[in-house]
């Protein structure tokens, strides 16, 4: 495998890009999980797809739009999608769930009707849809390393705030904290990161690489740094795991990616079980 | 002279359909100990989280520190326990440690760490409220009084010069509840922090405060706890209704 590295280019960009996506999505996932925004992970995923789906059709249809790359358009898709979850969330303020199945299926649909018009997209959009390993390209790997850098950026800076307002709301907003603005910048980031994940794991399944790290890492975790560590390590060994058997097996990545976090997951639930009993045991 | 803490002109507020204040004016000066008081929908909860800022008025200004909230910058001099926090996400991985450090948000501010005497804060804070030996306990394992003393030690931890609770000891047992009363007393003649404290605990507060608001929608007395005796029954009975009984003897009044 690590000679199969130095010697293929696209495995060096899947890998890159892999342990790149595997830092960022649970780092964000965290705040995403204990802000209960997890589906909103999944709706904004299927408002890419749109995008993508747009962008092949477009490349298509019109000559000078031949070699844009459809990450560009995902990510504009992915970020307006956002904007208009928050729209839609505080105009349904009692009802604010709603916001996402209207969205999902709004992607869906756009995706669907583009994906109908778009010649000859059947091969390419089973790698959107679960990943894979060989269509990363170098300018994909930029781009994922440019949202990289933006998601670290923000998280560094704003970090006591993430922290504060996902714990208490109203009293972020009562110390003064411009609650609204971090939240937005906090939403247009998720949306690059779904977006930028998605040439790894898949249209479908970006939004578990963002989740079942974290809610393993909590399992076992007390404090909130340590729930971010242990989410990044669970994070990485799926992506890892995941990479190298997809590469052998010669499987979508998305799928063995997270078939390898669930594993993880049952592990932990069987670990904390059995320290559980062992405890009452003691205690008997 | 020194402007008020919190100088309330004239201000008017309702949700919706529910209107809930009506041209309230009130003053809090530095030192005061203020319990506002009043029934159930009475628009407690709400005149607070107009003094934090958290709503709009509909009508009227306010000052804080002499300056017109809009414009009003240090919002840590402003502490707040909410009630019954329940605007807390329960179940959240963080430790004790972590929640009460939250509070320094706005005194660090952006991009600086929080500084290495953070933890022997967290440690007095929490000394407070005679909970350090909670420090790296997870906060959603505590009970509900536990929790709400750490929200107050997450309150303190910043040195407010004003702390405003919203009925605070909400699941504290009743022997705590006086401890809990005397740590404000304490804060508030030690440390000159002005409390403006909701609650329905009439009976405990009594001998720790200096001022009483009588609110219902509107304020119906506002002063010295020891005038609110020269309240006519009939005022009484306009702010609380018919459980109005249960109050009268603050004051020195007649039962
Ligand atoms: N979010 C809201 N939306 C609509 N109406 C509200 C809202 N919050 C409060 N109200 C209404 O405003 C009025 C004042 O409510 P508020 O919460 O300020 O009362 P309170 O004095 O704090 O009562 P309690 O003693 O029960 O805490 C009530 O009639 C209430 O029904
Ligand atoms: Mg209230």
């Amino acid at each position: 495998m690590i000679e199969a590295i130095f010697s293929y280019e696209f495995l060096q960009n899947a890998f890159a890009a892999g342990l790149i996506i595997g830092v960022i999505a649970p780092l964000l996932g965290v705040f995403i999980v204990v802000r209960r925004l997890s589906l909103i992970a999944d709706a904004l995923s299927h408002v890419t797809l749109a995008g993508i789906a747009g962008s092949l059709y477009l490349s298509q249809s019109v000559a000078s739009l031949a070699l844009l790359n459809p990450l560009f358009l995902g990510i504009a898709a992915s970020v307006g999608g956002s904007m208009l979850i928050e729209r839609l969330r505080s105009l349904y303020k009692h009802y604010q769930e709603l916001a996402i199945p209207i969205i999902l299926s709004a992607g869906i649909g756009f995706g669907a009707i583009f994906i109908s018009l778009a010649e000859g997209f059947s091969s390419d959009l089973f790698g959107y849809l679960f990943g894979s390993v060989s269509a990363v390209s170098r300018e994909d790997l930029f781009i994922v390393m440019g949202v990289a850098i933006v998601v670290l950026v923000f998280v560094f800076i704003f970090f006591k705030e993430l922290f504060v307002l996902s714990f208490d709301d109203e009293y972020a907003r009562a110390s003064g904290l411009p609650a609204k603005w971090i939240h937005f910048m906090f939403m247009i980031v998720t949306a690059l990161v779904i977006a930028g994940s998605m040439r790894i794991v898949g249209i479908l399944l970006v939004s578990s690489l963002m989740t079942i790290p974290v809610a393993t890492a909590m399992r076992v975790t007390k404090s909130f740094k340590q729930t971010i560590f242990l989410s990044i390590a669970f994070g990485e060994i799926s992506v890892i795991t995941g990479l190298v058997s997809a590469f052998y097996l010669d499987l979508a990545p998305g799928g063995t990616i997270v078939v390898t976090s669930i594993f993880l997951l049952l592990l932990v639930l069987a670990y904390k079980k059995i320290m559980v009993s062992r405890k009452k045991g003691a205690i008997a | 002279m020194v402007a008020p803490l919190i100088d309330i002109q004239d201000i008017s507020f309702e949700y919706e359909e529910t209107k809930a204040l009506d041209h309230i004016s009130m003053k809090v000066e530095e030192g005061d100990f203020l319990a506002i008081l009043g029934p159930n929908g009475s628009g407690k909860s709400t005149l607070l989280k107009i003094m934090l800022g958290l709503i709009k008025p509909s009508k009227g200004k306010i000052e804080l520190f002499g300056v017109d909230s809009k414009s009003f910058k240090n919002r840590e001099w402003i502490g707040y326990v909410s009630q019954k926090s329940n605007s807390f996400n329960s179940g959240f991985p963080a430790t004790v440690k972590e929640v009460v450090a939250g509070g320094l948000v706005k005194k660090t501010g952006l991009f600086h760490r929080m500084p290495k005497k953070t933890y022997e804060q967290v440690v007095e804070a929490l000394e407070a409220v005679s909970m350090e030996a909670f420090i790296d306990r997870s906060i959603s394992e505590l009970s509900g009084g536990q929790q709400q003393r750490i929200f107050i030690a997450r309150a303190l931890i910043a040195k407010p010069k004003v702390l405003i609770l919203d009925e605070p000891t909400v699941g504290i047992d009743h022997e705590n509840v006086q401890a809990f009363y005397d740590m404000l007393a304490r804060l508030n003649q030690d440390k000159n922090i002005t409390m403006v404290l909701v609650t329905h605990d009439v009976d405990t507060v009594t001998d720790r405060i200096t001022h009483v608001a009588c609110l219902n929608q509107t304020i119906h007395f506002h002063g010295y706890k020891e005038q609110l005796h020269t309240m006519s029954d009939e005022k009484r009975e306009a702010w609380y209704g018919h459980s109005v009984r249960k109050i009268h003897h603050i004051g020195g009044s007649h039962t």
